[in-house]
This record gives C-alpha cells, sequence and structure tokens, in this order.
C-alpha cells in the first residue's frame, strides 16, 4: 500500500508503532498534490512549508511520548474556514487576499488534536452551488472524469479525499455541500446536527442552516473527525451544551433490529434508474444485516426546495451584507462616494450566483413580501421538520438516495439556476430540519459513483455512523479509487 | 408574478449591489423563474402553523458582562483595504 492510500485509522496504526513519520506520509502526500492537483485543482491553496512544520512538531511530540487522536494525520479544510495566518477566500474574490487573525473553532479543535494542515480546498463561491463551479477562481473536477462536476459546494474537499490528496478534509453543508459532492466522488461525508459543531470562524452563509462536517475514504475516519470536532463552542452561541460521545465506539457492526424508514416521496420521477437500483440493493443488504425496512411518508418533501430557496438566501443577504470593502479583501478602486463604493465592490467582488442570491433573499425579506415569501417559508421549515419527527417515531434513521443523478458534465447546468438547485432534492430537507446526515457509497453508474443517505434524529450521529458502518462492511465500494 | 425591471433595480439598491445592464436584464428573467417556482408555497395551509427560525431548543445565552481579550488593534486593522492611524477608512459619509 502506498502512503497516500492509506485511511486515518491505518495511518494511526503505523505512526503509533513508529513504523512511519508524519513528515514522510506529509511529504508522500505533497508529492502527490504537486503532480495531480493540476489536473484537478481541488486545492485554493497549499502550505507545504507549515505542513511539514507541523509534521515535524507531530513526530517530535510522538517520539516524547505523546498521543493525541489525529497526531501528525494531514487534512484538508474548505476555504470557508478560517485559517489563522492563512489566506482565506471563500472561493471569492471579494475576500482575496483575506488573512484571518484566528482560526475557526474547528480547525484549532483540530490542530488541538494534532492534526496537520495540508492546505484550503476549493469551493463554490460563500459556499452556494452544487458543482464548485461557482468558485471565482476555478471549477474542481471529480477525479473519476475529468469533465465531470466534483459536486458542490465542498466539492475541492471531496474530490481531494477520493484522489488520496489528504487522509480526510473537513467541508461544510447548508443544504447539502457535503453530502452531494461525497456521494459524486465516491467518499464518505457528514452532516452533523446543528449545533453539533461549533461555527465560529465558519464564514457564514445561512446561519440556521449552516455546519461544518467531515469528508473521509470510510466511515471509521468520518466518525474519528467527527469526534474531534464536535462539542460545545461559548464562542458560538447556537452551539449544543452536550458531551460528545466516542462515535468510533458506535462502530459495532450490528444493527439486529433497527427500523429503517424508506420516504416514498424520495423515490420516482427524476431518480436516474441505476441509481435507484443502487439504493434499493443497499436496502436489501441492510435487511440481509437484520434491520427492518419500513415505508413511510414525508408528505411536505417536494416543498422543500422552494422552503430553502427563499430561507437560504434571505439569510445570505443578511451575512453578505458586511462584504463593503471597509474591514478587509476587495474595495472598488474609484469610487466617486460612499455609496458607489458599497455598489461597485459588490459588483465588481461577487460572482453571479451570490448576487442572485442576495437579491432574491433581499427580495424576500423586504417590506411587503416579508409574510408572503420568508415567514411563509418559516412555517413551511416547521412542517418540513414535523414530517421527519413523524417519520423517526416509528423508525431508528431514514434511508434516501443523496442525489438524484450521478455527477454531471461541467458547464452542463450552470446557466440554469433552477436545474443546479433541483440537484439537491435529497438533501436540503435535513438543513431546513436541523437533524444529522451522512452520505456513503454505494455504487457506480457509467463509471462514476453513486451515494446513499443515512439520515437520523437530533444528535443521533451514532446511529447512522452505526448504520453507515453496518453496510460498509458488508461491502467493497470503500476499496474503489480512481485511476490517476 | 414576474418580477420588473423597476423591482429588481430596487431590491438592487436595498442590497448595495451595483449591476450591469446585462445583469439586470438576466437576474430579472431567472428571479422571475425561481420566485414562481417558490410560490408552491402558497399550496400550503399555513395558517396555524408557527414559523421555525432556528434548529435548536436554546433561547437567549447569555454571559457575565465581563471584559473578556479580544484581538489586538494591529490584527483588526492588518486586512484593511484603507486605513488611517487606528482608523478603517471609508469615503465621506456626511455631505459638507
Amino acid at each position: 500500500m502506498e502512503l497516500h492510500e492509506l485511511s486515518i485509522f491505518l495511518a494511526l496504526h503505523y505512526l503509533r508503532r513508529r513504523e512511519l513519520s508524519s513528515v514522510e506520509l506529509t511529504r508522500a502526500i505533497l508529492k502527490r498534490i504537486k503532480r495531480l492537483d493540476p489536473l484537478i485543482h481541488a486545492y485554493l491553496r497549499v502550505t507545504p512549508e507549515l505542513a511539514l512544520k507541523a509534521a515535524a512538531e507531530a513526530d517530535r511530540r510522538r517520539a516524547q511520548g505523546e498521543d493525541l487522536p489525529l497526531l501528525g494525520i494531514p487534512l484538508a479544510i474548505k476555504d470557508v474556514l478560517c485559517t489563522k495566518g492563512i489566506e482565506t477566500t471563500c472561493g471569492s474574490r471579494i475576500l482575496q487576499g483575506f488573512v484571518p487573525p484566528y482560526d475557526a473553532t474547528v480547525v484549532a479543535k483540530l490542530r488541538a488534536a494534532g492534526a496537520v494542515i495540508l492546505g484550503k480546498t476549493n469551493t463554490d463561491e460563500f459556499a452556494m452551488g452544487s458543482s464548485t463551479e461557482n468558485s471565482a477562481y476555478f471549477p474542481t473536477r471529480n477525479p473519476w472524469a475529468l469533465d465531470r462536476v466534483p459536486g458542490g459546494s465542498s466539492g475541492g474537499s471531496a474530490a481531494a479525499v477520493v484522489a488520496d490528496l489528504c487522509l480526510g478534509a473537513i467541508g461544510t453543508d447548508t443544504g447539502g455541500s457535503i453530502r452531494q459532492p461525497a456521494a459524486f466522488c465516491g467518499v464518505v461525508g457528514l452532516k452533523p446536527t446543528y449545533g453539533r459543531v461549533s461555527r465560529y470562524g465558519l464564514v457564514a452563509f445561512a446561519s440556521s442552516l449552516d455546519q461544518a462536517g467531515p469528508l473521509a475514504k470510510n466511515v471509521t475516519d468520518c466518525a474519528i473527525l467527527l469526534e474531534a470536532i464536535a462539542g460545545y463552542d461559548p464562542k458560538d452561541s447556537t452551539s449544543a451544551n452536550l458531551p460528545v460521545p466516542s462515535y468510533t465506539e458506535a462502530l459495532t457492526g450490528d444493527i439486529k433490529g433497527m427500523r429503517l424508514g424508506v420516504p416514498k416521496e424520495y423515490f420516482g420521477q427524476g431518480l436516474q434508474p441505476e441509481v435507484e437500483r443502487a439504493i434499493l440493493e443497499a436496502l436489501r443488504i441492510w435487511k440481509l444485516l437484520g434491520a427492518e425496512i419500513i415505508e413511510v411518508s414525508m408528505p411536505h418533501t417536494e416543498y422543500a426546495l422552494p422552503t430553502y430557496y427563499l430561507l437560504a438566501p434571505a439569510e445570505a443577504s443578511a451575512n453578505l451584507a458586511r462584504y463593503d470593502g471597509v474591514r478587509y479583501g476587495y474595495l472598488y478602486p474609484e469610487a466617486q462616494d460612499i455609496w458607489d463604493a458599497y455598489r461597485k465592490t459588490r459588483q465588481f467582488g461577487f460572482g453571479a450566483e451570490v448576487k442572485r442570491r442576495i437579491m432574491l433573499g433581499t427580495y424576500a425579506l423586504s417590506a411587503g413580501y416579508y409574510d408572503a415569501y420568508y415567514l411563509k417559508a418559516q412555517k413551511v421549515r416547521t412542517l418540513i421538520k414535523q414530517d421527519f419527527d413523524r417519520a423517526l417515531e416509528v423508525c431508528d434513521a431514514l434511508i434516501a438516495p443523496t442525489t438524484p443523478t450521478v455527477a454531471f458534465h461541467l458547464g452542463e447546468k450552470v446557466e440554469d439556476p433552477l436545474q443546479m438547485y433541483l440537484q439537491d432534492v435529497f438533501t436540503l430537507s435535513l438543513n431546513l430540519a436541523g437533524l444529522c446526515g451522512i452520505s456513503i457509497p454505494c455504487g457506480f453508474a457509467d463509471g462514476l459513483p453513486i451515494g446513499v443517505q443515512i439520515l437520523g434524529g437530533a444528535y443521533q450521529e451514532e446511529t447512522i455512523l452505526r448504520v453507515a458502518y453496518a453496510y460498509e462492511m458488508a461491502t467493497d465500494w470503500q476499496f474503489y479509487n480512481p485511476e490517476l | 408574478m414576474p418580477l420588473s425591471r423597476e423591482q429588481v433595480l430596487h431590491i438592487a439598491e436595498l442590497a448595495k449591489l451595483g449591476l450591469s445592464e446585462e445583469e439586470v436584464t438576466r437576474f430579472t428573467e431567472q428571479l422571475s423563474e425561481i420566485l414562481a417556482y417558490a410560490e408552491r408555497l402558497n399550496a400550503l395551509d399555513t395558517e396555524a402553523i408557527s414559523p421555525m427560525a432556528q434548529a435548536i431548543i436554546q433561547r437567549n445565552v447569555t454571559r457575565e458582562d465581563v471584559v473578556q481579550p479580544s484581538l489586538p488593534v494591529e490584527e483588526v486593522l492588518a486586512n484593511a483595504p484603507q486605513r488611517h492611524e487606528n482608523f478603517f477608512r471609508v469615503k465621506p459619509i456626511l455631505e459638507e
């Protein structure tokens, strides 16, 4: 096995036995990034000197008998999370050159766990998109087929994981942005329950929907990463003051008697036949492993998309008001007056999708339209949450496709916003409900990965990890890698 | 209800977002399409439903009003596009 092929779990094993050093491992990954990232463009910036310095420090600490959950493990961080001293752009020109004076809590926790940060991965601008084509810098390519998208907005992180350009990565999920790219790239991606992971230092897109979470090569690695980043943070008043369980201990492999609900509204029009077949096959395997499969109904599923595309842009319009060329980022150089400065800075600093969403959100919140759009959407959000609560009364977790199709071609949907939005039909509801979900690989169609989602109740990450792990152990999808 | 050009210009002004002519035309069309889709929500009776603004149970999270260490001024101003001494510098806000 080549060093870059190691999982976090295996790397820790060899590091602990002193059969491998973090410097060797980090060097191998950096070498691979240098060779392959010019084809994939997963990274916006790689920080080799800082990474090797951290790796050497990890080796030194280990030599002195220290051990930490991620000591010496090289990871990639989506560029919407602040990293102290390392440029953070959110995939936008308006933050080009922005160097945060602090680490996001997620980043600080990873560092405290001994992790080595390799660099920042590409993202749709301000995490708005489903293909990473909205990055102001360049699109990332799907390592399985370089003319296809890796998904978005955490496309850089997902591509980096499957191409072995890191051992694991952190992404963010507001409407599916961890799970959808995880499915398109054939990796594991988990969106924690809202409040499970601190949002301090995560550049805000939609404050009631955003969550940072892990992307990994397998479920065990995902559990290890989640354990490292989860937890109460006094600096994020929406973070949950709940203890973090040992997620790896949930991976027992035993799901006998567990009830898995299948929402009937997720199957039907628009679902690619091969994707549907793969999901049904996964259900068959869960049944063989001893789970009970129950059909459930979530009647408000079709309303998730319009609800999300009113609420998320509304919150984004407020969160992106701060980009005005005053405290950081791009400032239009030839403004006539203060208002001209604001208008032109934002006109030239933001990309089309971001502007579109700011406009949508501003409209939905404006006088005369607030009740009809924003307030209405908030009420439908309650109905969607109730659908989940009701379904989870009769089952332990829900099973659903992650995406309606496999990865589409670059350029295919960029001109049609609504077509792009339809990519997220199976992932949006979960963010609206604030619950947890994981996407794991479950097959291929035309050589492109298919993902299946396991959705769970509030703070039920152990449950969904257990269900995911059982399936993973009964199959071999985690060992498939693109030829690069 | 499709958006008019005037509405689009009004929204852009509320958001202090400059738009090119081409963008005004394109956005008028695209936003109208998205909003038409959003009007599907009107099929639901939400008279008796409370709005859900947050996915958490916490209410007002407070702390003691005690001064905590904050960022040094130099770090705060380090990313400023324009600065003057210990200030962020902007164009005049009030006319003479």
